[in-house]
């Protein structure tokens, strides 16, 4: 049995070692906010963090996780109200809204270590998340909007 | 933490009787017995003035949406139609995905079934949503009016509630609820008696869109969400190739997997069913198949079929279908003093949505319960009664929320997977998740075409005539049969954006050369929309340059009576400052599309780096006349959302050897990523004209747009999706 904390609470799983993480967060806790995508780390649907860090879970094997610490969309913020979700509302930025989680879990990593980024630091951390409805620039004012909104706070 | 199983709670409707009729002219309603429904639930159930909306004593009125929603915004957009006409508040307001009912929700563009695509969402509801709404508000008044003894004529509205002036009155909509009775023959009404635009209080405000918070919380429910008690996930091993089957299956490995519980054969493949669906996945890839070796598709190579369709299009005795035509298109470009023609070939491309395809089902006895995440759930309907061989009336549809469409989600062979495990496997909920590389290789792509087009010019420099001919792989011959065999044999999709040109011609033909080569061609966001307008938006410069005209005055003057195409021209211009001189190594191009109803024109600034003929999109500008905006915050998004489509698509390409697809993820079929999108802005010019489709209309331009400026930059004219970048390099 391979042990973590989710959101803040103690978790397990039985499943086998390689089990990517992505499918013990999503169908053995059903936390299904953390998107499949690819399989592969291209595309960053099922972007989680790990120890704080942004990590694809898609290609994450459960037993790596052993002790660590996992935050998924669902436990981003106490009542979806952390700056970024708020600010992706302001913005209406989802279209199809699939990879939205991982967007924003990748934006919220950025906003961690860099509270004012600029665009083009934005698009380079952004920049392996896809997006196919194409939102891009209105992910990149959500954040921008976002980073004001913490500046001020 | 074992999170507690709280799976997807969709609204049950079997209590309530839809019996409203929709006539595709006008909505002619008509009632069953939903009185006795309300006295055996008491006076708090709601009321439901027609099939559409529900009425809560608490004041809170459920509105249905008829079409899925893809990211196209109709979740919010079509409910919004009642509300306004029956003076709705907003506010108190819920939403509804609607249950498989089409002779209530199905959409008139669609021959009354329940399918979103081709942008016909808003076209097929706009006015009958809005005559229920109408009728709706009529039936809460004359309820309201009856119990105060006072002509109904007396009464007027305010958001969700009725007034009487003139002894001071008033009573909200969930109070009548807890009363009110659907008359006898309830009241109809006529387009012509909806609110004039002048009067919206809620189309054309910016409503914000009502999923959008559970989109940012992650609670928002796929498709791929969807999860029961006692639920199982299956994979499947299709045939390598199109059209062909399994012979001999050897699962002795994949039996030995742990967690595997089912192998289900397939007329196309096979299925593996676990406890997990990482379980599911290795089992299957311990299958063991032996595959016919007789579908037509194995002689399927992109490089020995371009040729094919080529020769095809130069053979031009050879007429296929002549789709549309007037006057003597033939005659024309034979006495005309000079004559132009070019070829053009677009690649197969896929949908790659970030969903994969996937859909749960369940059997128990004879029935099926579906969750879909679907654009077609009469698609789901018949992959069950005709597919899998359950009764029309055994058949429940639950519509999720969908990880993009883009025509990708109008095809049903996902629910065929889950419809044939489920009933292999009864009893278990069932859902079958493909993989990206089984969602790229297992696509229904975008026809591969190559079109001829030829125009003829008088002394003077005039258009006279204009002959285009397509070559591809029928998409409706195998999608749409009856809508084909209806039409004489047209391809519609395939075709789409050449025919009933805006432009106008003296002389015209559209010929379709349809080919069989075994493929599952499909409808790929904006379908013939974006390799039809690239190639005449290309061409249309080469003939302006061969009449020694400037291209936009060329198109103005075949425009002419079309002041809409002009307008959306001009302002495109206009928001590009068309004429402001660029920095070196920088051009402008335009290009104009009319397809779905609405009205586009785009402006695309450009370089090329010489070196690797990589093309740049710098900025788009573009300006839309769709009529009456309903949204129009979403008409930029979708214009915005296209557009990075359409600049994705100029290097998107599926090839095929021996009718197998050889790329498989985003490493080989790279999609936009956000360091390459464009700034793009949008003008969205509201006129008091039906609207037209969003969805799609702003991938036309896109292409011939950046060829135009690229032809500027290089002297190039690029015929190729994508572009042939070796073409650029210098």
């Amino acid at each position: 049995m391979i042990k973590f904390a989710v959101n803040g609470k103690e978790a397990w799983s039985e499943q086998p070692a390689d089990t990517p993480l992505l499918w013990v967060v999503r169908d053995e806790l059903g936390l299904t906010g953390t998107k499949f995508g690819c399989g592969m780390a291209q595309c960053g649907a099922c972007t989680v963090h790990v120890n704080g860090q942004p990590t694809r879970s898609c290609v994450t094997p459960v037993s790596s996780v052993q002790g660590k610490r996992i935050t998924t969309i669902e436990g981003l913020s106490a009542s979806a109200d952390h700056p970024l979700q708020k600010a992706w509302i302001a913005e209406q930025v989802p279209q199809c809204g699939y990879c939205q989680s991982g967007q924003i879990m990748t934006a919220a990593a950025l906003l961690e270590k860099n509270r004012k980024p600029t665009r083009e630091q934005i698009v380079e951390h952004m920049k392996g998340n896809l997006c196919r409805c194409g939102t891009y620039n209105q992910i990149v004012a959500a954040i921008q909007r976002a980073a004001g909104e913490m500046q001020k706070a | 933490m074992k999170s507690e199983f709280k799976g997807i709670v969709f609204q049950a409707i079997s209590r309530r009787a839809f019996l409203l009729s929709t006539g595709a002219a006008a909505v002619a309603v008509g009632f069953g017995s939903l009185l006795n429904v309300r006295k055996a639930f008491g006076q708090a159930a709601p009321f439901s003035p027609n099939g559409w909306v529900r009425v809560g004593t608490d004041n809170i009125v459920t509105v249905y949406a008829p079409a899925c929603e893809m990211g196209q915004g109709v979740f919010t957009a079509m409910p919004l139609l009642i509300a306004e006409e029956m003076d709705l508040d907003w506010s108190r307001v819920r939403i509804e995905q609607a249950p498989y009912n089409p002779k209530v929700f199905g959409n008139p563009l669609f021959g009354g079934n329940m399918l979103a695509g081709a942008s016909r969402t808003t076209r097929g509801y706009y006015t009958i949503m809005r005559l229920a709404g109408m009728q709706g508000r009529a039936i809460m008044v004359d309820n309201a009016a009856k119990k105060w003894g006072v002509p109904a004529a007396e009464c007027s509205t305010e958001p969700s509630a009725v007034l009487h002036k003139a002894s001071g009155r008033r009573m909200s909509y969930g109070e009548i609820a807890a009363f009110a009775e659907v008359p006898a023959s309830p009241p109809n009404f006529t387009p012509e008696q909806l609110k004039p635009m002048s009067r919206f209080r809620l189309i054309g405000k910016d409503v914000p869109r009502v999923e959008i918070p559970d989109k940012v919380s992650g609670q928002a429910r796929y498709g791929i969400d969807v999860r029961m008690p006692g639920m199982m996930y299956a994979a499947v091993l299709r045939a390598p190739v199109n059209g062909e089957r399994p012979l001999q299956v050897d699962d002795a490995e994949a039996k030995k997997v742990a967690g595997v519980k089912h192998i289900v054969p397939l007329p196309y493949g096979v299925a593996v069913v676990a406890d997990t669906y990482p379980a599911a996945q290795k089992g299957k890839q311990a299958l063991k198949v032996e595959w016919s070796q007789a579908s037509k598709a194995r002689s399927y190579t992109t490089d020995k079929v371009i040729p094919e369709y080529q020769q095809r299009v130069r053979n031009l005795e050879d007429k296929g279908t002549v789709y549309e035509a007037h006057g003597d298109v033939h005659g024309a470009i034979a006495k005309a003093a000079k004559r132009i023609s070019a070829e053009y070939i677009s690649l197969n491309v896929t949908h790659a949505t970030l969903e994969p395809q996937n859909c749960a089902a369940r059997v128990d006895g004879d029935a099926i319960e579906f969750w879909a995440p679907t654009q077609s759930p009469f698609g789901v309907f018949l992959a069950a009664v005709k597919g899998a061989g359950f009764k029309p009336e055994n058949v429940k549809i639950n519509v999720t929320f969908l990880g993009g469409g883009f025509g990708r989600r109008a095809e049903n062979d996902y629910a065929l997977d889950a419809a044939l495990i489920a009933k292999a496997v009864p009893g278990y909920p069932i859902k079958t998740l493909w993989s990206r590389e089984d969602d790229t290789r297992y696509t229904k792509p975008r026809p591969l075409t190559v079109q001829r087009l030829e125009a003829g010019l008088d002394a003077q420099g005039n258009l006279v005539g204009l002959r285009t001919r397509i070559c591809g792989e029928s998409i409706y011959r195998r999608f749409a049969p009856p809508a084909f065999q209806a039409s004489g044999g047209k391809d519609l999709p395939l075709c789409e954006g050449a025919f009933e040109p805006t432009y106008h011609y003296p002389n015209f033909s559209l010929e379709q050369l349809l080919e069989a080569r075994g493929v599952d061609v499909a409808v790929w966001r904006s379908v013939g929309g974006g390799y039809t307008k690239f190639a005449l938006e290309t061409f249309i410069e080469e003939v302006a340059q061969a009449a020694g005209k400037d291209p936009i005055e060329f198109r103005m003057k075949l425009l002419e009576k079309e002041p809409r195409g002009q307008a959306v021209i001009r302002e495109a211009m206009a928001l590009a400052d068309w004429n402001r001189k660029r920095p070196a190594g920088r051009a402008l191009g335009l290009a104009y599309s009319d397809i779905w109803e609405t009205y586009v024109a785009m402006v695309a600034e450009v370089s090329v780096d010489r070196k690797s003929g990589n093309v740049n999109v710098h900025e788009l500008w573009s300006a839309v006349d769709t009529g009456v905006a309903l949204q129009p915050a979403n008409v930029h998004a979708q214009i915005e959302s296209a557009a990075v489509w359409g600049v994705s698509a100029l290097r998107e390409r599926l090839l095929y050897k021996d009718g197998v697809p050889q790329q498989s993820n985003f490493h080989d079929y790279p999609v936009l990523r956000m360091n390459e999108v464009p700034r793009i802005t949008t003008k969205v010019i509201v006129t008091d004209n039906k609207p037209g489709g969003i969805g799609e209309c702003g991938l036309p331009p896109v292409a011939p747009a950046v060829a135009n400026a690229v032809f500027k930059l290089t002297g190039k004219r690029l015929r190729d999706l994508p572009f042939k970048q070796e073409l650029l390099k210098a």
